[in-house]
């Protein structure tokens, strides 16, 4: 599903950030990137997320080489995937409703088909009844619920999330990670950065290690 | 969509990785549908987007009236110079009798040769219109300018040749044309002189043709401004936006989908513009109208101020639509390609 073959990232000004990263996820795996920080997971994500490109070595998603893609089609690439992030970046002037269908109206979808899976995502992330609220009214857990929701509406096979528990209580972030365990049985991929050990340790799923530009598992 | 669904129940059971299909990849670019079904919702994007940008211009109104109003004054100013160059047009129109070019023919041709000689002339394309004035009525003309005119019925004889009148075509626009026909009118053998008033003309048309480069240099260096007032309006509304544009970006939206709300942002900054510009202009106008009627009837004339038809006024907001939707393009395009969400 995701390949990372010997990948190298250089920061003009910082230098070498990854040197020599390998790993592979199968499809609906759920991984978590650990590392201290400034260890190069946001790094890391950026180059899937097609945001940076690496300075050598080839990165695979879904068969397709994404090392190597034209800008162009960048867009069309990350409709595939699914980001979630730790300040949530939702659209502040827009409504629940309206951030969540975004990345369907993108793909390109008529009204009703949007409305019936938004309504229908909403609902899986408990925030069914809030769509016309806007994202300051709601917590700190509700955001990242929609942020979630936003990531996951257009069933992308990967879903790559930095720091998604970062903002939140123990409790809370137990709650985020079962809706990604609840996305991993329908076979998506999920790559979670963080460095929650604590969260980590109770998970039992895949540990990647950053340290020193380089992958261990652990 | 079937397809993918069918492939992704697929995949829980058996965790392998395949080689994804082309035809996957290429349904992944948008949702499902038939060709009318994307294109009805194409439309339904534009439209939105297009009553979008509409309101976005209302959240910041004392921005969006300020370049308005600036373009407004631009586009008025070219709008006023062609008002301009228009009412010269007329009044140097109503000048026109003096090109007249007269044929005094020689004393032996009487009126019925004159009436062929003119019937002749007619057909010559350069000229618009020929009138003979008989002996008599050269008298009768002369008899009214005053007591000097009083003298001609002291004379037994008339002495007054026969005179063909000639009225040119497009007197204002030519050079050369004119000089060329009074040239060939002179080589009748029935004409004794032909009288014009040449140099007037010539600096008449030298005037316009200045008038006309003048116009056309002031309509390219607002035409410019145009595109860089709404190109940087535009420019800092991207810039405020960086955020939002970078998020879209992550949720796979390109260039264009994100450019669209912002060219039309464009239009309507440039139809406003448009609008406003008129009404300066009709302000202008109507506040001239009565002095230079005034001026006008010191003279004689029966002057009327032109205003701009309804066709240049569509044209006046077309021009300034499409031209701000043409500089915030350039600006968005430009802009679009240098960021990169971070
Ligand atoms: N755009 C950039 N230009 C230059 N250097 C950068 C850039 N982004 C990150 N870096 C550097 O790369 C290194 C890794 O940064 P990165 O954000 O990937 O770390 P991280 O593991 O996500 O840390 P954290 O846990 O604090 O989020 C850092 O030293 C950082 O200074
Ligand atoms: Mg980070």
């Amino acid at each position: 599903m995701l390949k990372f073959a010997n990948v190298c990232k250089r920061y003009p000004l910082t230098g070498d950030v990854l040197r020599g990263v390998s790993f592979h996820l199968q499809r609906g795996e759920i991984a978590f990137l650990t590392g201290h920080s400034g260890a190069g997971k946001s790094t890391l994500l950026k180059l899937i997320a097609l945001m940076e490109r690496c300075n050598s070595g080839e990165i695979w998603l879904d068969g397709q080489k994404l090392s190597h893609v034209k800008d162009s089609q960048i867009p069309y690439l990350r409709r595939k995937m699914g980001f979630i992030f730790q300040d949530y970046k939702l659209l502040h002037d827009r409504t629940i409703f309206e951030n969540v269908a975004l990345p369907l109206i993108i793909a390109g979808y008529g009204h009703q088909e949007t409305t019936r899976k938004v309504r229908a995502i909403l609902e899986k992330v408990g925030l069914a009844g809030k769509e016309h609220k806007f994202p300051l009214a709601l917590s700190g857990g509700e955001q990242q619920r929609v942020g979630i929701a936003r990531a996951v509406v257009n069933k992308p096979p990967i879903i790559i999330a930095d720091e998604p528990t970062g903002n939140l209580d123990p409790e809370l972030s137990e709650e985020i990670m079962s809706l990604f365990e609840g996305f991993q049985q329908v076979g998506v991929t999920v790559l979670i950065a963080s460095h929650d050990i604590a969260l980590i340790e109770r998970m039992h799923h895949r540990v990647l290690k950053l340290e020193h530009g380089r992958l261990f598992s652990v | 969509m079937k397809l993918r669904r069918r492939k992704q129940t697929q995949e829980v059971k058996v965790p392998k990785q395949a080689k994804p299909l082309r035809q996957e990849v290429k349904q992944n670019r948008a949702a499902g549908g038939t060709a009318k079904d994307k294109l009805i919702i194409c439309r339904d994007l534009h439209i939105q987007a297009w009553f979008y940008s509409l309101l976005r211009l209302g959240k910041t109104p004392f921005a969006s009236a300020i370049t308005i109003v600036v373009l407004a004054i631009s586009i008025a100013l070219a709008g006023s110079f062609q008002l301009l160059l228009i009412n010269f047009q007329q009044i140097a129109g109503n000048f026109q009798t003096s090109a007249q070019i007269s044929l005094f023919l020689r004393e032996n041709i009487n009126e019925n040769r004159a009436r062929i000689l003119a019937d002749t002339l007619r057909k010559n394309p350069a000229i618009e219109s020929v009138q003979v004035i008989s002996k008599e009525q050269g008298r009768a003309l002369f008899k009214t300018f005053g007591s000097f005119g009083a003298a001609i019925d002291m004379l037994d004889e008339n002495p007054l040749p026969v005179v063909i009148e000639i009225m040119p075509k497009n007197t204002l626009d030519d050079d050369g044309q004119i000089e060329t026909l009074v040239n060939t009118l002179k080589q009748r053998q029935e004409v004794d002189f032909v009288r014009m008033d040449m140099e007037w003309l010539q600096r008449l048309q030298a005037i316009m043709a200045v008038a006309r480069r003048l116009f056309v240099a002031l309509n390219t260096l607002l035409g410019f401004a145009v595109l860089f007032i709404t190109g940087n309006t535009i420019r800092l509304e991207l810039n405020n936006r960086q955020e939002e544009i970078m998020i879209t970006k992550l949720v796979g939206a390109t260039n264009s989908f994100i450019a669209t709300p912002f060219i039309y942002s464009g239009f309507w900054i440039g139809f406003f513009a448009g609008v406003l510009a008129w009404f300066i202009v009709a302000l202008l106008m109507v506040s001239l109208r009565v002095p230079v009627e005034a001026l006008s009837a010191h003279y004689n004339g029966n002057f009327h101020l032109l205003f701009l038809s309804v066709a240049d006024s569509i044209k006046l907001i077309l021009v300034s639509a499409s031209l701000s939707m043409l500089g915030s393009c350039l600006v968005v395009f430009n802009q679009l390609n240098k960021t990169n969400p971070q």
